[in-house]
């Protein structure tokens, strides 16, 4: 079990049969009062929001959730297929679901899908992904708009801005936290 | 700045015949609140306020004191809150909650002339405006927690008590407009939400208590003092029967500060925070980031 004195931002949490992520929470007390944790939650399979107040004597469930590696296979139109690389499990799971992280899914790629009650709900890509870049435009010599950056895209079709000596058929490290460049790859 | 800040606020109370105080920071009793969770230290507690050995203080013969200290409570992190932080607190003895409504007007009034010299004399980014957007002149605005309900909240104060859910009216609905151009006393607070202070003459249900805010910040909490030893005893028991009920702990009866308070003559007290003090006058976003080292910063 968990005290409302536990909540914090990221904290997964389970309410009326539901996992939710703490996204934003704020600790207050008023002089003489009770100390009150308001907290916007969302809900880690429809999406839906939650405003709520606790107090520091409610409890809650810790979120049932549990991670499983698992291997990109293909996507069929929105089904995004993936494979248990212990049991050779398949499931699939919706283009809703895999979200953002379609920037960096690339065949064979090893992800760790998360599981709410035997369900499969959400997918966590490598924190570094090394990505081929497919198109750049060759950088203009003497170019003087002060920019040191110009825009790339890689395999995944995924855009982004890279330093000037990134060429097409490079590959280059993305942190997938905030989908910037971090370094080209030497192979 | 800090350093201005805390030398012009001990000149303040010099000024106004005041006795500088200090007493223990760890004893071996806590104030019976049900609210406030104490830091253990070895045995003892670290205080959450200074209050009650201020108030013996009082009953032994001192007039009016102050003191600056650092007070500890449990649990209590945000924006507004650190475990740690740096209280004010000042007594008067023979005075009611509206002289020290009166004490903060010239207080602040004070500090924020003193502050701004010194921050033209010693060039300390002397562009900055000082409490901005707050203007110290003319009377302050006093609001009766009742009305406040009224004004702002969608249910009235007494629902909102059987409901219980008066802290919650309180942040969401009400503070956020409190002291938003010029500072707010709110005061009149319902008896069974002010476990120190005295009842209002006429009116069973009112306590003389008030809390001042800037800015939707509450920055002070003063009353006029309860000196009845027998009503103080109920009250800390009601307290200690909560905090059993909720947290399991026992917490002894402050003895030796009940047998003092029937000594204490008329007085009235506050506690004033100074480091969300010094964050609204730098403007700062948090506490945090108004103290000198953070727990971050470790």
């Amino acid at each position: 079990m968990l005290n409302a004195s536990d909540l914090r931002k990221g904290l997964k949490v389970q309410i009326d049969g539901n996992p939710y992520i703490v996204t934003e929470f704020q600790f207050s007390k008023p002089g003489k009062g009770q100390a009150l944790y308001r907290c916007k939650m969302r809900n880690m399979i429809s999406g839906n929001q939650l405003v709520k107040t606790y107090r520091s004597n409610d409890k809650f469930e810790k979120a049932a959730l549990a991670e499983r590696n698992m291997q990109f296979l293909y996507n069929q139109g929105d089904e995004f297929h993936f494979m248990d690389t212990e049991n050779y499990e398949q499931l699939f799971l919706s283009r809703e679901q895999i979200g953002d992280n379609i920037h960096f899914l690339i065949d064979n790629m090893e992800v760790d899908v998360l599981f709410f009650d035997g369900m499969a709900i959400d997918v966590t890509v490598p924190t570094f992904v090394q990505l081929e870049v497919t198109t750049a435009d060759p950088w203009a010599k003497g170019d003087t708009s002060g920019n040191d950056t110009k825009p790339v895209t890689v395999e995944t079709g995924y855009e982004l801005q890279v330093p000037p000596f990134v060429v097409e058929g490079d590959k280059i490290q993305i942190d997938t936290r905030t989908g910037e460049y971090v370094t080209r790859v030497k192979e | 700045m800090r350093a201005a800040f805390f030398r012009c606020i001990r000149e303040f109370f010099y000024n106004e015949n005041f006795l500088e105080v200090d007493t223990p920071l760890r004893q071996p009793v806590s104030i019976p609140e049900s609210t406030i969770i104490p830091v253990g230290s070895d045995g003892l507690y670290l205080q959450t306020s200074p209050e009650l050995c201020m108030k013996r203080l009082l009953a032994a013969g001192c007039t009016n004191i102050f003191q600056i200290c650092h007070c500890f409570r449990k649990e209590e992190r945000g924006r507004l809150h650190l475990e740690e932080f740096q209280m004010l607190e000042w007594y008067r003895s023979g005075a009611d909650y509206f002289q020290l409504m009166a004490d903060c007007e010239h207080l602040l009034r004070y500090v924020l002339v003193q502050l701004q010299s010194a921050q033209s004399e010693q060039n300390l980014n002397p562009e900055q405006k000082l409490l901005k957007g707050i203007s110290l002149q003319g009377k302050w605005h006093k609001l009766k927690v009742e009305d406040a309900f009224k004004q702002f909240s969608p249910v009235s104060l007494n629902r909102a008590l059987t409901e219980d859910c008066f802290d919650e009216i309180l942040v969401e609905y009400i503070e956020p407009f409190l002291g938003m151009d010029s500072p707010l006393f709110l005061y009149d607070y319902p008896v069974e939400l002010a476990s120190l202070a005295r009842k209002k003459e006429g009116e069973e249900t009112i306590a003389e208590r008030f809390e001042l805010y800037i800015k939707g910040v509450e920055l002070a909490n003063g009353f006029s003092e309860l000196t009845d030893a027998v009503e103080q005893r109920v009250r800390f028991q009601a307290e200690i029967d909560k905090i059993r009920e909720n947290y399991g702990h026992r917490i002894s009866m402050p003895e030796k500060f009940l047998s003092d308070i029937d000594r204490l003559g008329s007085a009235a007290g506050i506690a004033l925070g100074l480091d969300r003090l010094f964050m609204l006058v730098m403007d700062c976003p948090s506490v945090s980031a108004a103290v000198t080292f953070a727990e971050e910063d470790f």
